[in-house]
Formats: structure tokens, C-alpha cells, sequence
């Protein structure tokens, strides 16, 4: 279990004296079963998110559980780590039995602390504007999603129902704060709508760029001897409009997967090309979940994978996923952020087998 | 402040040990100065130089274990984090893996140092930038890049009378240029001791002129390849075979050097004959500090040779119970090469892709170690033993154990990122799509 608190203190010649007291915790854990006789091993990570809370987070309240598909309990904003560990445990088992993957394309349906993931790499990163610009050329990369695309007013990010925000003022997130590190309060925007690419994330001297006259408030700094520069504020999709739940859309699916939690990510230094894995899978077959498959991972590219968002479960079913070490940077400084969404439908997603995947 | 001299950082680390009322007690004190320069769109964005002197000091109660860390050093501050260590180790549960802290030793002295290095100053490093920056707007190339340099030196102290002390400098330079067209990109990187030997604008030069090969990529399908993989490419995906070195997840079955049955794979052909690693902190090209954190000593060890696993690392508890020489991990590696230059393996190459570096590179399934990422930064087809023609970048899905297996030449190793790296030319290296990413 990692406990932060970060004690700021901020200064300066505009006039500003600012004192935050910033807490956030993240207990999590690995289940690892080895079958000696195959040789083989299985793991299973914690489905909690990394949270800006304290201990109350640990209370494991039933109000804050979701009662998931095959049995699963599923985390609000309070975590039953005991509960998790033995569903863990359960799964890593299961997990020696479970069925391969056949490579293919299929319907997804990504839980919040699968799809927090996704969010972050694939529409959090490409919308820094210090990278859009190029001043992370040299480390984190540049961005597809470039200016001329922006001032277009086209650009379709995503299907019409992706909406996407982001938001310094979320209770419980990480990157919640009064205020930035130049002083600049907290606060929400757009930065998708209806799927099209309306904005960006920018600090005070980058916001002019834009035609903007307020900056976002995005600037931050990992420690006191550290530069502070544009970094990713909570980015998150908003919850469906209509009343929708995981149980109900799952049930409208033929040939699917449901994927839960943080596995193997890796995305191109523009962001285009992506390759996302899980903790859990489960085989979707004609409306209901036929059992636990192994070795599954899903490739794709950034514009299309969004495009082919379908539905999206509705606000009841609203999760965070965060992180506490998003890189970027040179010297490289950590940052903590949050991703809320609720259960999301994609369709006909390009997926390969990991066990295999060397040998294709 | 941040450098002191052996005798300065021994009185500190005594100083602290005679304020103990624990039934042991370990001291590591750090010094570093880091300085460094960052510029983008041809034009610096940000340079600094942090200085800081740091403390931990652990105490221990039986098998109960409290480390406190300060940076301050008057003796208030020193004897308050003492106790503090002391306090917290009273409070924590036993660990039943505890192992008393080592006895002197003795260690051999290793070059880790330059003058050179220690000397650097913000002028140097403004020098440093402009000699890359003014070549690339020179051509209308844009460059982004970052200089780093490291001075410092690590003591360690403990009841027990084990005592050590190494001074250190350490420098990293990396450059990625681009075309104004945003069609080609080029890197090129530099991992120095002593900084004599930096020279960023032939550095430079290097990513520019990869930077204009790289444009107008072509596509080629994905598929199995024979690749030359540069030393930036092929150091960053057998450091991950070199982090699961472990002995204990090896015999517990966590890990890709585990045997089927229980225990570990130690004295198994596992890759190509030609397959020699090794770790040798005092090789000239490529030192390292003579000793690990908890005082043991670090030695020239074999790692793989003749393509079979001849050592695994161990912490002290588990190579205790397994009643085996204890190992620490390696500071740096080396993989042996030959004298052939890159330009010989491209040469002799009828088909294939050579790769700068890779990008993004994660853990897909631990059990083979397969790992993804993407090519970038310049990636280019050979074809009859020359450089044909910029392909478009690639997504992999691949292990560093099959690269092992498959790896057909190597050529004379570099220092990069603390190892040593020969180019590597290996044959079925698997390309699973292909990224739109320049």
C-alpha cells in the first residue's frame, strides 16, 4: 500500500500564496499461482484504483459495490481488499484452465478499471499541447491529434455518443487540486464532444495558442527541485445518457469479451497504434458469459478504436482508475491522475493471442 | 556540499552510528550534483542543476527493521533521525528473512570517476546544446534534445565495521531530430564517465542524418524479419532478460528461468552458442560501483556463456537457504561482441530492417517473455547488404529469449544506458501491424 501527503506550499510575484494539503493512497496487491507439474504461472493484480482518499477508502462499504456479471464484486469508492484478494485468488487459478484466445475480431465490453487505461494512453496523452507542439519530441513523443485537426472543427475523435472531460475538481480523483503550481485554480472543460476534438490541455503561457484567454490550470511539479510544465489533468468519458447496465448491455452481445483491470499497455509516440491487455477476460457468446479465456490482448488504432464506441453504461455505474507514475518529462517527473468512466461497448475490435503472439 | 571526500563521509557516518542504541545499525549516505540542459523546437525549454546531500539510517531490534531518511546534518538533525529509525523499528513487525548485517569488506577500487565530468557547468552545458541546435537549423531541421550530468559519491557504514565509499559520474545525452515536413525523424544517444569523450554535435549529426533518410517511409507488411538491431534497440530488450535474473522467483516458479518441476534453470543451454553476458565493474569502458547498498562486494560474474545460464542472483536470505554463493544483482552488464562494425552486419545482410530503438516497451506474457513495443526514430530496409530505402514503423511482439535463440552475428559493443551493447543481427524477429507514427 503507497500513502502520499503532499504538503505545497506556492509563491509568487502575481500576488499568489497558496497552501494545499493533498492526500491519496493506493492499495494493491499480486496473486500468483504456479502449477508445478506444467510449469506454469498465473497472476491475477487487484482491482482497486488508485484513489485521493485516505484510509476511508479501505472501509469495503456494500454501498460502494457493484454487483458485476459471474459473481464479480466490483469497487466504487470504497475497496474490500480481503474480498479482492480472495476473488484474486479464485481467478489466478481459474486462469490455468481458461481458453485461449482465438485471434479474431470481437465486440469488447471494457469495465472502468480496464478502460481508465485506454482513456490515458490513447485521448489523455495526445491531447497535451506541449506535445501536439513538440516540446516532448526527444521522450514522450509528439501527437496525431495536431492543431490543423483542432481548427478543422471535424475532427471525429470518436463516435457521437464519446464524450470526453477534463477536470481538476473531481472528488476522490488524483489530479484534483485547489489550484496549479503557477496558481491558477482548479476547474472542468471539454475536451471532446459529441466525438468531435474541441480542446486541449494547457498551462498559463501555452494557452494564447489556442485563442483562449484562461489557462487550464494544468501545470504541475513532482517535488520541490523540479521544473513545473503542462501535465495531464483527470480525463474522463462520460457516463451514457440512457439508463444502462453492465448486466443489460452485455446481453445485446454475440461474440464478445469483458475485460477487467491493468494489464500490458504500449502506444506509439503518436499515439495512433495501441496494444492494451487486462487481468480478467471472460467469453461473451450470445448475450451471456460463457466462461474465462487466457492470452487475450487488443491492437488497434486510436481514431478507429473510438469510433466503434457503441453504448456506454450509465452513471450508476461510474468508476475511477488512476495511476500515481504517469511519465513525461526530462529529468522524468511522476504525476498522479484519474480516469472515470462507466462500462463501454466497442465493436469489432482487432484481437490477437499473447501466448502465441511471437510465433504468429 | 553534495561531494565529500571518503574521510568527511566516514566522521558523518561514525557520528551517526555513536548516537545507536539498536542491536545493529547501517548508515548510507549520497551525495549528488545533477545538472542538466533540455531544449525543443530548436530552442532550450528548460536547464537546472539540483544539489542535495541525503541520510538513511536503518536500525534494527531482533528481526524488527526501521529506516528513517533526513538531509540536513547538524547533530540535532542526525541523532533525531536516528532515533526516529529506532522508534519505527520497535513499532514494525518481525521479518523472519532478516539477515545480520555484513562484516567488513574488502573492495577493490573501480574508475568510476572523471574530473572531466564533475567540472561540468551551466556554460558547458549551453555550449553543449547550442553545437546540436545550430547544425539542425542550419539544414531546417528541428532538434529536441537533453544533456545530463551526474557528480556524486555513495558511503555505507554499519555497526559491524563494514564501511565503503565510491565516487561517481555519469552523463547521458539524446537527440531527436526532425524533419520540418514531419515526415522523417532521427535519435541518436551518448552514455558517458567522462564527459572528454561527449561530443554532441557528431552525436547530432547521426539523428539528422537519420532524420532525412527516414522520410517518405514505405510500408512493408508485417511478418518475421531478419533485423540489425542497434545497440539503443537491441540494450533495451535484453535488460529486461537481465531484470529476471532473480534465483528465488526462478525456484518458486515465477519466473521465465523457473524448471518445470521446481527449481531453477542454471547450467541449461537456453540461447545461441555466441550468447556471452557478463558483468565486470571494473571494466574501463563501462565501471561500476564496486559494491551493492547492503555492502556486498560486486565482481566480474558470468552470467550466460556459450549461449547456457551459468549464474541467477540472489538476496542474502535466499541464497542462505538454498546454502549458495550470494550473488547481488549487477550494476551494469556486458554482452561480448567482435570487432565488426554495424556497416559490416548491414553489409552482410541480404534482406532486412535495422532498427534504431524501440519504443514503449511492455510485458505481454511473463511466462516466455514476450514483450511489445514499437520501432522509432528511423527504421530502414536493407537489401543486398545496403540501405535501401525508410520503412514505416512497426508494433512488435517478441522475447528477448527467442532473440537470444535466433541471434545470428554481433558486432563491437558501445556503452549505452550503463551496458554494453554489441549491434545485434537475429533472424525471425516478429512484426505484428505496422503504426502510422513518425
Amino acid at each position: 500500500m503507497s500513502f502520499v501527503n503532499e504538503q505545497k506550499y506556492f509563491a509568487s510575484t502575481d500576488g499568489s500564496y497558496i497552501e494545499q494539503d493533498i492526500h491519496r493512497l493506493w492499495p494493491t496487491f499480486t496473486v500468483t499461482v504456479v502449477d508445478k507439474q506444467t510449469g506454469k504461472f498465473k497472476t491475477r493484480d487487484a482491482l482497486s484504483a488508485p484513489m485521493g482518499m485516505g484510509y476511508e477508502y479501505l472501509a469495503g462499504k456494500a454501498s460502494e459495490k457493484i454487483s458485476g456479471p459471474n459473481d464479480l464484486i466490483l469497487y466504487r469508492y470504497s475497496y474490500d481488499m480481503v474480498e479482492d484478494a480472495v476473488q484474486a485468488a479464485k481467478q489466478a487459478k481459474e486462469k490455468h484452465t481458461a481458453k485461449s484466445i482465438q485471434p479474431g475480431k470481437y465486440d469488447l465490453v471494457l469495465d472502468p478499471n480496464h478502460l481508465g487505461l485506454t482513456i490515458h494512453e490513447s485521448i489523455g496523452h495526445p491531447l497535451e499541447l506541449d506535445r501536439v507542439l513538440g516540446y516532448e519530441a526527444n521522450y514522450a513523443g509528439t501527437s496525431f491529434a495536431t492543431l490543423d485537426k483542432w481548427k478543422s472543427g471535424k475532427f471525429n475523435f470518436g463516435s457521437n455518443i464519446v464524450n470526453i472531460v477534463a477536470d481538476r475538481t473531481q472528488p476522490h480523483f488524483l489530479n484534483t487540486v485547489g489550484y496549479d503550481d503557477e496558481g491558477v485554480p482548479g476547474k472542468e472543460w471539454e475536451l471532446i464532444k459529441n466525438g468531435t476534438l474541441i480542446n486541449y490541455q494547457a498551462t498559463r503561457d501555452q494557452v494564447h495558442m489556442l485563442g483562449q484567454k484562461q489557462s487550464h490550470g494544468c501545470c504541475h511539479a513532482d517535488s520541490w527541485n523540479s521544473a513545473q510544465f503542462q501535465r495531464m489533468p483527470n480525463v474522463s468519458l462520460r457516463a451514457g445518457k440512457e439508463k444502462l447496465n453492465v448486466h443489460d448491455m452485455i446481453k445485446k452481445v454475440e461474440n464478445g469479451i469483458y475485460i477487467l483491470g491493468r494489464g500490458s499497455y504500449s502506444i506509439d509516440q503518436q499515439r495512433y497504434n495501441f496494444q492494451f491487455g487486462g487481468q480478467v477476460f471472460y467469453e461473451i457468446k450470445n448475450g451471456k458469459i460463457t466462461g474465462m479465456l487466457d492470452d487475450v490482448a487488443y491492437q488497434s488504432n486510436t481514431q478507429q478504436f473510438w469510433n466503434s464506441c457503441v453504448e456506454i453504461c450509465d452513471k450508476d455505474d461510474y468508476r475511477s482508475f488512476g495511476t500515481f507514475r504517469d511519465g513525461k518529462g526530462q529529468p522524468s517527473q511522476v504525476s498522479a491522475v484519474s480516469h472515470g468512466s462507466s462500462t463501454s461497448r466497442f465493436n469489432n475490435v482487432n484481437i490477437i493471442n499473447t501466448n502465441s503472439s511471437a510465433n504468429i | 556540499m553534495a561531494m565529500l571526500n571518503e574521510q568527511e563521509a566516514k566522521k558523518i557516518i561514525d557520528k551517526v552510528l555513536s548516537y545507536a542504541k539498536a542491536d545493529e545499525t547501517s548508515v548510507t549516505l549520497i551525495g549528488e550534483r545533477i545538472g542538466n540542459i533540455r531544449y525543443a523546437r530548436n530552442t532550450v525549454s528548460t536547464s537546472g542543476e539540483a544539489d542535495n546531500l541525503s541520510l538513511a539510517v536503518t536500525s534494527i531490534f531482533g528481526k524488527r527493521s526501521g529506516t528513517a531518511t533526513i538531509n540536513e546534518f547538524d547533530d540535532i538533525s542526525l541523532e533525531k533521525t536516528l532515533r526516529r529509525s529506532e522508534e519505527i523499528a520497535r513499532l514494525a513487525p518481525e521479518n523472519p528473512e532478516y539477515m545480520s548485517l555484513l562484516g567488513p569488506q574488502q573492495y577493490s577500487k573501480s574508475n568510476t570517476y572523471s574530473e572531466n565530468t564533475s567540472k561540468i557547468n551551466p556554460l558547458y552545458r549551453a555550449n553543449a546544446a547550442f553545437a546540436s541546435i545550430q547544425p539542425c537549423i542550419n539544414k531546417k531541421l528541428t532538434a529536441a534534445g537533453y544533456l545530463q550530468d551526474n557528480t556524486g559519491f555513495i558511503a555505507i557504514g554499519n555497526s559491524k565495521r563494514l564501511y565503503g565509499y565510491n565516487k561517481i559520474t555519469n552523463g547521458d545525452f539524446s537527440i531527436t531530430v526532425r524533419t520540418a515536413d514531419e515526415k522523417g525523424s532521427g535519435y541518436a544517444t551518448q552514455n558517458f564517465t567522462d564527459a572528454s569523450r561527449l561530443n554532441t554535435k557528431a552525436v547530432t549529426e547521426i539523428a539528422m542524418n537519420k532524420a532525412i533518410a527516414s522520410r517518405d517511409a514505405k510500408e512493408l507488411a508485417p511478418g518475421k524479419y531478419t533485423v540489425i538491431l542497434e545497440p539503443e534497440a537491441g540494450g533495451e530488450l535484453l535488460q529486461l532478460l537481465i531484470n529476471t535474473l532473480d534465483a528465488r522467483n526462478a525456484d518458486e516458479g515465477r519466473s521465465f528461468f523457473g524448471r518445470k518441476g521446481g527449481g531453477n534453470k542454471i547450467g541449461e543451454k537456453l540461447f545461441k552458442e555466441n550468447v556471452h553476458i557478463y558483468s565486470d565493474p571494473f571494466n574501463i569502458d563501462n565501471p561500476g560501483s564496486p559494491f551493492a547498498l547492503d555492502g556486498r562486494r560486486q565482481e566480474k560474474i558470468s552470467w550466460i556463456e556459450n549461449g547456457i545460464l551459468k549464474n541467477l542472483y540472489y538476496s542474502r536470505y535466499w541464497a542462505n537457504t538454498k546454502g549458495v554463493n550470494s550473488l547481488p544483482s549487477p550494476s551494469g552488464f556486458i554482452m561480448s561482441g567482435t570487432n565488426q562494425s554495424q556497416s559490416d552486419l548491414i553489409k552482410e545482410t541480404e534482406k532486412g530492417i535495422l532498427v534504431t530503438r524501440f519504443w514503449y516497451i511492455r510485458a505481454v506474457d511473463p511466462q516466455t517473455l514476450v514483450f511489445t513495443g514499437l520501432t522509432r526514430d528511423g527504421t530502414f530496409y536493407i537489401e543486398n547488404g545496403k540501405i535501401k530505402h525508410a520503412v514505416k514503423n512497426f508494433r512488435f511482439n517478441e522475447s528477448p529469449a527467442n532473440m537470444l535463440t535466433n541471434l545470428v552475428a554481433v558486432g563491437k559493443p558501445v556503452r549505452i544506458s550503463g551496458n554494453m551493447i554489441p549491434p545485434m543481427k537475429i533472424k525471425d524477429f516478429n512484426f505484428t501491424s505496422l503504426s502510422d507514427a513518425v
